[in-house]
């Protein structure tokens, strides 16, 4: 499996910048075959969610794409199937929230994704505070751990997150949760130019990034982003040319 | 009265508890620790706290001795009448401290979630004794059930807000909150309703409302010369239950007992049975008994009473089980209509379906002969009317 940082250290260094394209787990269409077409399209990573019944990091998308795939019974073990199933390129990182893993316990999942090919985890209502013993046991198994950070963080706490993070730094661009909005907020610059200091990490926007526009304008500052809310948009409206029509355009526009 | 030293600086009831949220709500939870770790003592918060408790809320409240249920079980009942503050549960409590604490935090409009509405009703109310607007977020299903305290809200100038995710009751409420207040957290001050959540809730709402065990404790002693042999209190979220054992918490005499909504039985879904049937888990921001699937699911839940309808529960209701300091029970449906029926008959009181399940639970007549027992009755039963009516297959009730 691709390691994640190097993977998206090696755009960098081709001069580009960074795109991460999420879709939800499980959810009708979202195949190997579909995680191979987001790679054609350009996309340096994927991150796929791993759904779970309480999503309070997501919008309205996203929790729609996580009940439909639950209630089509998705387990996380398909996911991690599909995942291993796609043999792709480029690196996976899985986000899900914490209560999946604790449930099935730390090594049990963390074995679980390596086997299936995962090479990052994000882990959004997990933050570094609570995370002592799940960064050794991510770092004993070449897991990259992608942490938060987010406007309002503390001096102290984006320290906290720069060193602990794996990867890519998942620089919340705004206050509130996933979902797409009209602008690129003025927050997004703020917390990766904090961040910029305290790491080498890649330094990725994501919340709130859903057009060309936005991801280009992202990237003057950052070193890439990730897009959620406005593919799966289109996949829960049926629309898989559209998403990865997307994900095309997004590419270009983050070169 | 003693603070109790529970939760530790990360907000740890033993293993319990913790903060596991989103990045962008820890600034506003350290901001709010360190608030209350401040004004909880301060004489000038304390003062304005307890005047409009005496003054507004109606406290203290009596305890009553319920005689003829007493006769009936054979040992001595008395009722902590929570149902007899301002609004009609103990959430007001609550609701008064945190918007207090909201102002002084300089915040400027409050949420909040509500699963029977006497939470949404006592912050809605505490929001127009102080002049704060309010947004309720209430799921479809209570909304329907509890169509009283959505009328009563909006007569207090709160926005109600259905909620049409998921079962569409308290645990997805809370989850909208939770997504509200990570857009608008540097404005907004989220009044959560029960000792759940992110440190440092639980704690904050314990100390909000051990002002019911507080006064209770004082007057059983005053009526009957010392503490009661039982504590027993409903275990929803367990925000009256712990108000009512904190007193009381470490006396080796007095059995504490919290008693969880049993529904229609003991299979996954029929209950919400979180400490007697769950296990541990994390949601909400907090480590807790849990009701889930193997994958750590939330599973659905099932109670009569919309105000114990939740998978989860306090973390220090978690730890005082672990460690045995309380014992935890249940009744089912059918035993709380039987509770709500008998105590209005024998005491002239219709209590909440919440309170009810602790009636309910002393009608099998668990308790030996004699005891003392200090019943927490958290609410009045008006806003139930209606689902005893269908319940009861539109008979008298």
């Amino acid at each position: 499996m691709p390691r994640l940082e190097p993977a998206l250290r090696a755009r960098l260094a081709a001069g580009g910048r960074c795109l991460v394209p999420y879709v939800t787990g499980g959810f009708p269409g979202v195949d190997a075959g579909l995680l191979r077409e987001l790679q054609d399209a350009g996309a340096d990573a994927i991150e796929v969610g791993i759904p779970f019944s309480d999503p309070v990091m997501d919008g309205g998308v996203i929790q729609e794409a996580s009940r439909v795939s639950l209630e089509a019974g998705t387990r996380p073990r398909d996911v991690l199937a599909t995942i291993a199933q796609a043999a792709l390129d480029i690196p996976v990182a899985v986000m899900t929230y914490v209560n999946p893993v604790f449930r099935l316990g730390e090594d049990a999942f963390l074995d679980d994704a390596v086997s299936g090919g995962v090479s990052g985890l994000i882990v959004p209502d997990l933050p570094v505070d609570e995370a002592g013993e799940w960064i050794g046991r991510c770092r004993r198994r070449d897991m990259a751990t992608v942490f938060l950070a987010a406007p309002g963080s503390s001096p102290d706490r984006l320290v906290a997150t720069a060193e602990a993070s794996r990867g890519f730094v998942y620089c919340v661009s705004t206050y509130g949760v996933t979902g797409a909005r009209e602008r690129l907020a003025g927050t997004a610059r703020e917390v990766v130019e904090s961040l910029r200091p305290l790491t080498d990490t890649p330094l990725l926007v994501g919340v709130g990034i859903g057009t060309p526009e936005q991801a280009a304008e992202a990237t003057e500052f950052a070193d890439g982003v990730i897009v959620g809310s406005a593919l799966m948009a289109r996949l829960v409206e049926g629309d898989r040319a559209g998403s990865l029509g997307l994900v095309r355009s997004l590419r270009a526009a983050v070169a | 009265m003693s603070t109790p030293a529970r939760p530790d600086a990360r907000g740890r009831f033993g293993t319990y508890g913790g903060r596991y949220v989103p990045e962008v709500l820890i600034p506003a939870l350290d901001e709010l620790a360190a608030a209350w770790a401040e004004l909880r003592d301060d004489p000038g918060f304390r003062g304005e706290l307890d005047a409009l408790l005496r003054d507004f809320v109606g406290r203290p409240t009596p305890v009553t001795e319920a005689a003829r249920l007493s006769h009936e079980l054979g040992c001595r009942i008395w009722l902590k009448r929570e149902d007899l503050a301002h609004t009609g549960a103990h959430k007001i409590n609550n609701a008064i401290g945190q918007v207090l604490l909201a102002r002084r935090l300089g915040k400027t409009r409050i949420i909040a979630e509500t699963g029977a509405g006497q939470h949404g009703v006592a912050t809605a109310t505490a929001c127009a004794l102080l002049g704060l607007p309010c947004v309720v977020y209430m799921g479809e299903e209570d909304i329907g059930r509890q169509a009283p305290n959505v009328t009563r809200m909006e007569l207090l100038g709160a926005q109600v807000v259905p909620v049409t995710a998921g079962q569409r009751t308290l645990k997805e409420a809370v989850n909208q909150a939770l997504r509200d207040w990570a857009g608008s957290v540097r404005t907004t001050h989220y009044v959560i309703g029960s000792v759940v959540g992110p440190h440092p809730f639980p704690g904050l709402v314990r100390d909000l409302q051990r002002v019911i065990g507080d006064e209770a404790r004082e007057q059983m002693n005053e009526r009957t010369g010392r503490d009661p042999d039982v504590v027993v209190a409903c275990v929803g979220g367990g925000s009256n239950s712990i108000g009512m054992f904190t007193a009381f918490v470490g006396e080796p005499d007095v059995r504490l007992v919290g008693v969880e909504a049993g529904g229609r039985g003991s299979t996954l879904g029929e209950h919400c049975r979180s400490i007697t049937l769950g296990q541990p888990g994390i949601l909400h921001g907090a480590m807790t008994y849990l009701l889930q699937d193997p994958d750590g699911q939330t599973a659905s839940t099932h109670s009569i009473s919309a105000g114990l309808d939740y998978p989860g529960v306090g973390p220090e209701h978690a730890w005082l089980h672990d460690e045995g300091l309380a014992e935890y029970v249940s009744a089912t449906d059918e035993e709380a209509l039987a509770g709500f029926r008998a105590l209005a008959r024998t005491e002239g009181i219709i209590p909440a379906l919440e309170p009810a399940h602790v009636i309910g639970w002393l009608l099998a007549k668990p308790l030996e002969e004699g005891s003392t027992v200090l019943v927490c009755l958290s609410g009045r039963g008006d806003k139930d009317l209606d689902t005893v009516r269908h319940a009861l297959g539109d008979g008298p009730a």
